[in-house]
């Protein structure tokens, strides 16, 4: 590693320690805990995300008010906070029958996608309120006048064309929920990062540990990508140039 | 089910003085955390989002590197490289203050990095061009011309991305670092009080964002008058014509 050579550090590389063993199965159970956790929340985030998103502009003030509330107060606040509460704070406030649940199917597991998806649908919810937005609002008045239910003029026009135009920024949130997965480890969710700071422990090759853990996330993150650019470009709506808001992070 | 709430009255000196403020024995802090990441952070982006628009290769893709990467990594795994790293080239254990901070300034400045770059390309070409006939180098047009413009049109992203930083700062638990939210995992321990006590941080951190995000909407209206007049500034402009 010239890197270190250039620092003068001695350090006796053993990429071995990320295969020998029982390591090898421990950063494939990583990843597929971290996928699995991920698809789950994903699921769920995205239908909060697009109810609330949707609640947030339809013509009825309190429904309004209602979704505005759940976005705001849970995407203003830390992800591990919300992790911490679901996984140490609300099990203390659960019936008991709940309690029995959740000790049987694996509180941290269930407790991260609780986490997850509250926060990201409040954070997907956003995307798609952009989106919702950005389409003309006589779309709307010309489904209603058509004869169909405001809920049905959202559910069969509004929403899905509004899906069309946020793949985008719809990519970028959900790569942050698959990067944001790995803060599950603080509650003893057996991840990727986990795995990899497990194997840290266990053989003392930090430096292996981590670039196998990095290079994991960057390729699942590159792969999802590259993936979601295709289905962009499959579901474009002919003739339009401009896209729904972008969000950040 | 029953709660008790006199458990934050109990320990609020802890939770704000020692975890929030950082004033107190374990040094740490989220706000003396977020603040020099959020300057330090924000410099470095510059740095990155101009070496990004720069015309020579070998400063151009450095900067596409770095921002790719960082962008497809979790912040967690940047804070244990540096937690690893930082003692393997310095030789010395640093406390977790100052990991937590070089991890957070290099991370958040690839995000902040796009957003300059966003916010320079969206500068009109003509101001490049009238800097240029007027005789200034390329510093001095960036610095004097360009970006003070960029920056004004950036506003609403990047106080978006501080936004970010400010809930982001509280991985710095992880590597045992004594903010908000480390305080309260050592109090809820001890009292075994979790319902109450990280709904309590979660208010504190909601009141902050929620505070930064509308003095962004009232700086935004501030600095972008002839996009968005307020009304006061439109009666002060008829006012004036009037008189």
């Amino acid at each position: 590693m010239p890197l270190f050579g250039f620092f003068g550090i001695q350090y006796d590389f053993q990429w071995s320690v990320l295969w020998t063993g029982e390591r090898g199965q421990w950063l494939v159970q990583g990843i597929l805990t971290t996928v699995r956790l991920s698809l789950i929340s994903w699921l769920i985030a995205s239908t909060l995300g697009i109810v609330s998103g949707a609640l947030r502009t339809v013509p009825w003030k309190p429904l309004r008010l209602l979704a505005a509330a759940y976005v705001e107060f849970f995407r203003n606040v830390p992800l591990l906070v919300w992790l911490f509460f679901w996984y140490f704070g609300v099990p203390q406030v659960l019936p008991r029958a709940g309690q029995d649940w959740l000790n049987h199917h694996g509180p941290e597991f269930w407790s991260a996608v609780a986490g997850l998806s509250v926060y990201h649908g409040a954070r997907m919810s956003e995307v798609i309120r952009a989106g919702i937005q950005s389409i003309p609002k006589t779309l709307l008045e010309a489904s209603v006048a058509t004869g169909l239910s405001v809920f049905q003029a959202y559910r069969l026009i509004v929403v899905p064309i509004a899906l069309r135009l946020i793949v985008p920024p719809a990519t970028n949130e959900s790569l942050n929920l698959l990067k944001n997965s790995s803060l599950a480890l603080t509650i003893g969710v057996a991840e990727l990062t986990f795995m990899t700071r497990q194997i840290e422990t266990y053989t003392a090759k930090a430096f292996e540990a981590l670039t196998a853990g990095t290079l994991i996330y960057l390729a699942l993150c590159l792969g999802i990508a590259s993936i979601m650019g295709r289905v962009e470009q499959r579901f474009r709506i002919p003739g339009l140039i401009a896209r729904a808001g972008r969000a950040e992070h | 089910m029953s709660f008790d709430w006199g458990v934050i009255a109990d320990n609020w000196k802890f939770l704000i003085v020692q975890g929030f403020l950082g004033f107190g024995a374990f040094g740490g802090g989220t706000l003396r955390l977020a603040i020099p990441a959020i300057v330090l952070g924000f410099f470095l982006g510059i740095l990155i989002g101009v070496c990004r628009l720069s015309n020579r290769p070998w400063v151009h893709y450095p900067a596409v590197v770095y921002v790719e990467f960082f962008r497809g990594v979790p912040l967690v795994m940047v804070i244990f490289w540096f937690w690893f790293l930082i003692p393997q080239i310095t030789g010395q254990r640093l406390p977790e203050y100052a990991v937590a901070l070089t991890a957070f300034v290099v991370f958040e400045a690839a995000y902040l990095g796009e957003i300059v770059r966003a916010g320079i390309q969206s500068v009109p070409r003509g101001q490049i061009e009238a800097a240029t006939a007027g005789g200034l180098t390329y510093p001095q047009m960036m610095v004097h011309v360009i970006l003070p413009q960029a920056i004004r049109n950036m506003i609403p992203s990047l106080v978006t991305q501080f936004i970010v930083l400010f809930k982001d700062t509280s991985l710095a638990s992880i590597i045992g670092m004594m903010d908000l939210t480390k305080a309260a995992q050592t109090v809820s321990q001890r009292e075994i009080r979790p319902f109450e006590m990280f709904l309590f941080i979660a208010v504190v951190y909601w009141l902050c964002t929620y505070s930064m995000s509308r003095l962004s909407r009232r700086l935004e209206a501030r600095m972008t008058p002839e996009r968005a007049p307020t009304k006061r500034a439109a009666l002060r402009a008829a006012t004036r014509a009037a008189a």
